[in-house]
């Protein structure tokens, strides 16, 4: 095993192969809890007036009165062939609703990921190079408070306190339905391609509130992460070095030290994927943002259990993924990893 | 031959558990130290650990007091103002002397509800945590020492490897959330859905250090000594994962109780008849503009329990990595002092 481009290949094809024994366990563990756990799903969903005979017709439609094993095999069955199912109340396809969601709770991850480089990054630096005096105690202050705030308080406090003051909207993607075609349901995207800037503009304003909520809780991560490796890079010699050249201070921080110390981070950013879209579930569930955290929460609670294993499934394939990236990213930066 | 083996190792291992309770206590002793100076240097991890010994002798007098007076005087004395239950004609006060934090839009004392809170959330934190840990500590020991492919017991740590993954790859809450809303809402089926998805980082973490350690010179040495596999596994290796997984088990305490919260928040947790922080701040959170002591006092408790515990394992870390500690000795060190030791060495 080396570094050239083969190699790397190679190494990502491995961890794809991975993917699907992870995959299969997680749809195998999610498929258990929802079909024994709930005993009587029809009665949820025939709703409350249902007659027995209603409840009886809906097991037999949906298949529930056959052996779990008989249920476990059509339903993996289908998937293999492209069918995820649907919503057993609505009827609506469940991977029509994924491909929608999904797109949006990526924009608001990756705003959230911006403002947590933008913000975050230099506030480690800045606690480090202040390590032990005021300046540490204050960064460490603020980012162990985001850590210790739970993401729905926050959320509540940025959606009904932060929000109205501000004249922020807190509520979905955009102040009205939007007219044009939304080929990708990134919201700003899909403005920006219908070039209707008064809607770039309003979609940016409704992705800030919950961006930030997302990126409060998570900001610890980055800052501390960058803290603990600036810690142990700053008394290193090549940082002496720089200083005695007489490089500014700006330029001794963050482009010799930071460079060196912003490995671990990147690492690390790309393993809180899982953090982040547990997070959504609440934030967006509170933001109404029309993403897979919130569709993930009407599934669960509405005992649609397709619609659960699907949000699952996604999930998985972007831990997974987001692992191997930071994986890669990780490699490329420092030169003495190999791919293995 | 055959007769003085025994002997032999008999000695050597008395020889050893001298070795090992001499460096126990010094170990203890540098701890101790190590705690003393940094808890001084540093007045953040003070405050945490002050906050968590505030915090757990307050959980225990809450239950204890009342199970106390009960036997001693035949009557139960509450140590909160309020019963957490009860519902005063005060109704939405603002906090007074009469009610610390006020009063809900019910009369509800505020502090009684979050004080009686404070010991079932503190012990689902530690329990949950302490559970994950022997759990997931327990397989990450057993996946990362007898890893050998071909032999029983690299299967058996190839199977929890895989398990493992599988667990990791799901975003907590969204299984505990699935698992929690078909077991039915209840205090049980919550703690027992932050249960099943929270030992998977254990093994991961305790895993990795196995693998750290298990090749360093002592455990060879050790080996080489005829010590056998499980002593080398508890004695040798086990004692040098303590410090990380006690660094890591403090921090994840808060972590688990925002989890278990948040499964309270989004109404399928702790019915709301028992007073729990999580399903406090949904229950008051429309009142955030014009009664906000409701949602703010709820979530402050949180805020605060959590901050306690991450201060306390930021700071531990600190001490407890030598790395860490040196850099931050180091950086504690005036750059003048530096300076004038500097001229002082060229001199």
């Amino acid at each position: 095993m080396g570094r050239n481009a083969s190699d790397l290949v190679v190494f990502i094809g491995k961890r794809l192969v991975q993917l699907v024994p992870v995959v299969l366990g997680v749809v195998v563990i999610t498929f258990f809890f929802t079909h024994v756990a709930v005993q009587n799903p029809c009665a949820i969903w025939a709703g409350p007036h249902a007659t027995q005979d209603q409840i009886d017709a809906c097991l037999v439609r949906f298949g529930l009165n056959r052996p779990l094993t008989d249920q476990f095999w059509s339903y993996m069955t289908n998937l293999a062939a492209g069918d995820w199912g649907s919503n057993p109340s609505t009827q609506i396809s469940v991977l029509a609703t994924i491909s929608a969601a999904f797109p949006a709770t990526l924009e608001l991850v990756l705003a959230s990921l911006v403002i947590m480089t933008v913000i975050g990054i230099p506030l480690g630096v800045v606690a480090a190079n202040g390590a032990g005096r005021w300046t540490d105690h204050l960064v460490r202050t603020f980012y162990l408070s985001g850590w210790a705030t739970p993401t729905y308080l926050g959320a509540v406090v940025l959606a009904i306190g932060v929000g109205p003051v501000l004249g922020l909207p807190t509520k979905g993607d955009f102040t009205s339905t939007p007219t044009f075609p939304r080929p990708t349901h990134m919201s700003v995207v899909d403005a920006l391609l219908a070039l209707n800037f008064p809607a770039v503009g309003d979609a940016i304003l409704h992705l800030i509130l919950p961006a930030s909520a997302l990126a409060f809780l998570n900001l610890g991560i980055a800052t501390r992460m960058t803290r603990t490796s600036m810690l142990e890079i700053l008394p290193l010699d090549f940082v002496k070095t720089a200083r005695m050249k007489g490089l500014s201070e700006f330029l001794v921080l963050y482009k010799h030290a930071l460079r060196n110390a912003l490995i671990s981070t990147i690492t690390i950013m790309g393993i809180t994927a899982g953090v982040l879209l547990s997070g959504t579930v609440v934030i967006e569930n509170i933001f109404q943002w029309p993403g897979m955290g919130a569709y993930a929460y009407d599934a669960i609670t509405g005992y649609n259990f397709q619609g659960t294993i699907g949000v699952v499934i996604m999930f998985a394939i972007v831990v997974v993924l987001s692992n191997l990236i930071s994986d890669i990213l990780y490699g490329l930066l420092d030169p003495r990893v190999e791919w293995r | 031959m055959t007769e003085t083996a025994p002997q032999t190792r008999n000695s050597s291992s008395r020889a050893e558990a001298t070795l090992v309770s001499k460096a126990e206590a010094s170990v203890l002793r540098d701890f101790l130290r190590g705690l003393l100076r940094v808890l001084r240097a540093n007045p953040l991890t003070f405050v945490g650990f002050i906050l968590v010994l505030i915090l757990s002798v307050l959980a225990l007098l809450v239950v204890l007091v009342p199970v106390v007076t009960q036997l001693l005087l035949g009557h139960t004395i509450l140590l909160t103002p309020f019963d957490p239950n009860e519902l005063t004609t005060d109704y939405g006060q603002p906090p007074s002397t009469s009610h610390f934090f006020g009063t809900d839009n019910l009369g509800g004392d505020i502090f009684s509800r979050i004080l009686t809170a404070l010991p079932l959330d503190l012990a689902i934190g530690f329990g949950i945590t302490g559970f994950a840990l022997l759990v997931g500590g327990g397989l990450g020991l057993v996946a990362g020492f007898w890893d050998r492919p071909g032999t029983i017991g690299g299967v058996v740590s190839l199977v929890i490897l895989r398990v493992t993954d599988v667990f990791l790859a799901f975003p907590s809450l969204v299984l505990a959330l699935a698992i929690a809303a078909s077991l039915g809402r209840g205090t049980g089926p919550a703690m027992l859905a932050v249960l099943v998805t929270w030992w998977p980082y254990y093994v991961r973490l305790t895993r990795g250090e196995v693998l750290a350690v298990k090749h360093q010179p002592y455990v060879m040495a050790a080996r080489a000594a005829g010590v056998s596999e499980v002593r080398i596994l508890f004695r040798h290796v086990l004692r040098n994962l303590l410090e990380p997984l006690l660094v890591y088990y403090t921090l994840d305490i808060g972590t688990v109780l925002v989890t278990f919260s948040t499964i309270s928040f989004v109404g399928i947790g702790v019915p709301l008849s028992v007073p729990e922080w999580g399903s406090m701040v949904e229950l008051y959170r429309r009142f955030l503009q014009t009664q906000p002591w409701t949602v703010l006092s709820a979530g402050g408790a949180i805020f605060v329990t959590v901050l306690a515990f991450s201060l306390f394992g930021d700071g531990l870390r600190d001490i407890l990595d030598p790395r860490s500690r040196r850099a931050l000795v180091q950086a504690a060190i005036p750059s003048t002092l530096m300076a004038k030791a500097a001229a002082a060495a060229e001199a």
